[in-house]
């Protein structure tokens, strides 16, 4: 039965129909006629944000800690403009979004109109999918595909851009059940033979490890689940992508810890030196591989993803799996635990004993202070103090975010937000926002920069205003601190524009919106003052001066391989090459 | 997706031996993309050659399902076997593409452009233009005094070799459709 309703109408029934329950937006004149919807009802929360991009990355943060849809709803011109950003990184990260722009009327399309801008062009390279509606009688349609685009396949984010005719116009909805099926159906199930193939090699492999990714994450908690049964079950070592922590328990055994341009030592020496490489959902990233010509050399390398785009793009591989991780992975087990659950157990000993080896180099150790606060030391001092709590991590991007992913530890998946690909300052704040508005009775974490916080500060007020208790854990260095590091390896220390001059008081400033603000410089102090962010029930800044010149270690240089590592106590000079300088 | 096999791309060589894309001789391959012909389809298709950085030598685009509102885009490009098999993905995931089949490897095809060419000339040039127009089975579709327009199908190089014949007889003007392409049999 076709139901008759204005457009604007149209998008709050089928967000409701859709099972949405909160949307981050900001209102304009092009969607005036939705938020009138949004006003007369009361089981969809709207959570006013202070800039459109800030909408964006919450939903992120919702997304990630759910794994259901965000939900964004921008005007014209300027708010979606604001909300490329983040439509970007969303892309970059496979996170499942929906934004809903207004546009001008349809009649005005292409008349240079008050805040007119080409958004669907604008957001076509940015987005997995993106729609004009011209008609109300397909925006109910257009929605819900919208919905399974953005949730089905590899996930990520989708925009329908809507006139503000459109929205006044009365059309018949269309329900959820009765949208055609989409011509984009992705394949999830792998190829039985294929996957047979990848048991052959776990069955005799000397060397193996696993590389997961996001993939893991974004197949669902039964991925992780399967993905724990069988590193358990087969006693390979794993790592993972800063994307895929959590899918595999920081506690567990088999854990080598993140791989990658920061990643742990014996971690990268494991891809270096290993014989099977079982990539799970990850995408041989530039951060992981280092130079592609000696990225692990003398291994055959299996890849399960979804995106067929994903396999050999950058590194060949000699098994490719087309299908969705836990599907995989059951198939996997089921066909391993067939043939016996055979592994090459004393090539698995002899391995284990070198992993070890590398384990006792202790690449992240780093020489305290007793007068200054170590950006490391404050980690480990916040990884302590709420280790047990029900938490969820964001970051924004920098030094801090590769000291969270290396001394904070994940037990779950869904626990960890930060912008991988993309790497957006600016991201933590919102999406910290948008994690707690999922996890209302949650802990609630951004580890931040100084610099990176600045970005998007303004979601503070977001914070105060709907009461949620987000905790803004500031390594305040006063640099750009990545810059910063990167000039003084590559650019013989000329510092340019890598410090944050005439910074704001983060205490004065937490005040100012409303909510509290902590500092701490000693490190006596640090476990108090973290204390005390923990007990206060509202959104807290906690502006932690840490040691200004301290470098993120270990680090692969820019065109170099996994074997070629930086620790923390060599000699850093000259370290990036001329060809590696052109690299970012 | 049929027409993405991956096992295509698969390779038995170890990591090593693929690593240089210069290595390898760029090709040139025909892809036949069918899509919705929905507002934008094209643009995306174009976007995506453009941002990630490859080649278009020839395209074509028509709607040839007009109950369906399909249309076929007809690519030829340029790259390298590993290149090749990254544009047939990434095309492959465009939401509204429903197949992408790669002529150049998928068995025999045709391939065929048309274009027009506009000659003016007097006397002796004249004349010889419209006797070569008759070996390269090119019609007349408008004549003056002074010049005619020609009309030529074919394969590019046909096309190609046609130009080069008519510049020195006074070709003032041409138009070229780009290629379309079909498999041979069924």
């Amino acid at each position: 039965m076709a139901r008759m309703m204005s457009g604007a109408a149209m998008v709050v029934q089928a967000l409701k129909d859709q099972g949405v329950e909160v949307v981050f937006g900001y209102p304009g004149g092009a969607v005036l006629p939705i938020y009138d919807e949004i006003f007369q009802q009361n089981e969809i929360i709207h959570v006013l944000v202070r800039h459109e991009q800030g909408a964006v990355h919450a939903a992120e943060g919702y997304a990630r800690s759910t794994g259901k849809p965000g939900v964004v709803i921008v005007t014209s011109g300027p708010g979606a403009t604001n909300a490329v950003t983040g439509l970007t990184d969303a892309l970059l990260d496979s996170i499942p979004l929906v934004v809903l722009s207004g546009q001008v009327p349809t009649f005005m399309i292409g008349t240079d109109g008050f805040q007119e801008a080409d958004t669907v062009g604008i957001t076509r390279p940015c987005t997995k999918h993106n729609w004009l509606v011209k008609d109300t009688d397909k925006l109910a349609e257009t929605i819900h595909r919208g919905f399974h685009v953005a949730t089905s396949g590899r996930p990520g984010p989708v925009l329908i851009d809507i006139p503000k005719d459109v929205q006044f116009a009365t059309g018949s909805y269309t329900g959820p059940k009765t949208v055609r099926v989409e011509s984009y159906q992705p394949k999830v199930k792998g190829d039985i033979a294929a996957i047979t193939r990848l048991v052959e090699m776990i069955e005799t492999a000397e060397r193996p490890v696993f590389y997961t990714g996001g993939g893991v994450i974004n197949s669902g908690p039964g991925a992780s689940q399967l993905l724990r049964e069988l590193v358990d079950a087969t006693g390979f070592p794993i790592t993972s992508t800063l994307m895929g922590l959590g899918a595999y328990p920081a506690s567990g055994k088999n854990w080598l810890g993140m791989l990658g341009m920061h990643g742990l030592y014996e971690a990268n020496l494991a891809m270096h030196g290993c014989d099977l490489m079982i990539n799970l959902g990850a995408r041989f990233d530039d951060r992981i591989t280092g130079r592609i010509a000696d990225f692990s050399p003398r291994s055959i390398k299996a890849h399960v993803d979804i995106d067929a785009s994903s396999i050999n793009k950058v590194i060949q591989v000699d098994l490719p799996i087309l299908g969705d991780i836990g599907h995989v992975l059951e198939d996997l087990l089921n066909v391993w635990k067939s043939r016996g659950r055979k592994t090459n157990k004393p090539g698995l000993a002899k391995w284990w004993g070198q992993i070890e080896g590398w384990k006792a180099k202790k690449c992240l150790a780093y020489t305290n202070s007793t007068s200054v606060i170590k950006p490391q030391y404050a980690l480990e001092r916040l990884e302590a103090l709420t280790k047990g709590r029900d938490r969820y991590v964001c970051t924004e991007v920098g030094q801090h975010q590769m000291w969270a992913a290396q001394f904070l530890g994940f037990e779950a998946p869904n626990r960890w937000m930060t912008s991988g690909g993309l790497g957006t300052m600016g991201y933590g704040l919102p999406a910290s926002i948008g994690v707690q508005m999922a996890h209302p009775q949650a802990l609630v974490i951004n580890v931040a920069g100084d610099a990176s916080f600045l970005m998007n500060m303004q979601e503070m007020g977001t914070a105060v205003q709907f009461r949620l208790p987000v905790k803004q854990f500031i390594l305040n260095n006063e640099r750009l601190g990545m810059v910063r590091q990167w000039q003084q390896l590559l650019h013989g220390e000329r510092y340019s524009q890598s410090w944050s001059e005439a910074l704001p008081d983060f205490v004065k400033l937490a005040e100012a919106f409303g909510a509290k603000g902590i500092r701490c410089s000693d490190p006596a102090k640090l476990d108090a003052a973290i204390e005390e962010m923990l007990a206060y029930d509202g959104p807290v800044i906690f502006d932690c001066l840490v040691e200004k010149h301290e470098n993120c270690f270990p680090m692969i240089p820019s065109g170099k391989a996994h074997n070629e590592m930086l620790m923390g106590d060599a000699a850093t000079e000259g370290a990036i090459q001329a060809g590696g300088a052109v690299l970012v | 997706m049929a027409a993405l096999n991956i096992k295509k791309g698969a390779t038995s060589h170890s990591a090593y031996e693929l690593r240089d894309p210069n290595a390898q001789l760029s090709e040139s391959h025909t892809l036949a993309v069918l899509v919705d012909n929905e507002a934008g389809v094209l643009a995306r298709v174009i976007g995506l050659f453009s941002g990630r950085g490859y080649n278009i030598d020839s395209l074509t685009v028509a709607e040839v399902d007009h109950t369906g509102h399909r249309s076929r885009i007809t690519v030829v490009t340029r790259g390298t076997p590993a290149v090749i098999e990254q544009i047939k993905a990434q095309l492959g995931r465009i939401v509204p593409v429903h197949e992408v089949h790669d002529l150049t490897v998928e068995g025999p095809s045709v391939e065929r452009e048309l274009a027009l060419f506009k000659v003016a000339g007097a006397g002796e040039k004249r004349v010889e233009a419209l006797r070569l127009a008759d070996i390269f089975r090119a019609n007349v579709v408008d004549s003056t005094l002074e010049s005619f327009v020609f009309e030529i199908t074919g394969t590019p190089a046909k096309i190609d070799a046609f130009a080069d014949l008519m510049r020195p007889l006074g070709l003032a003007d041409v138009a070229r459709t780009g290629v379309a392409a079909l498999s041979r049999g069924v």
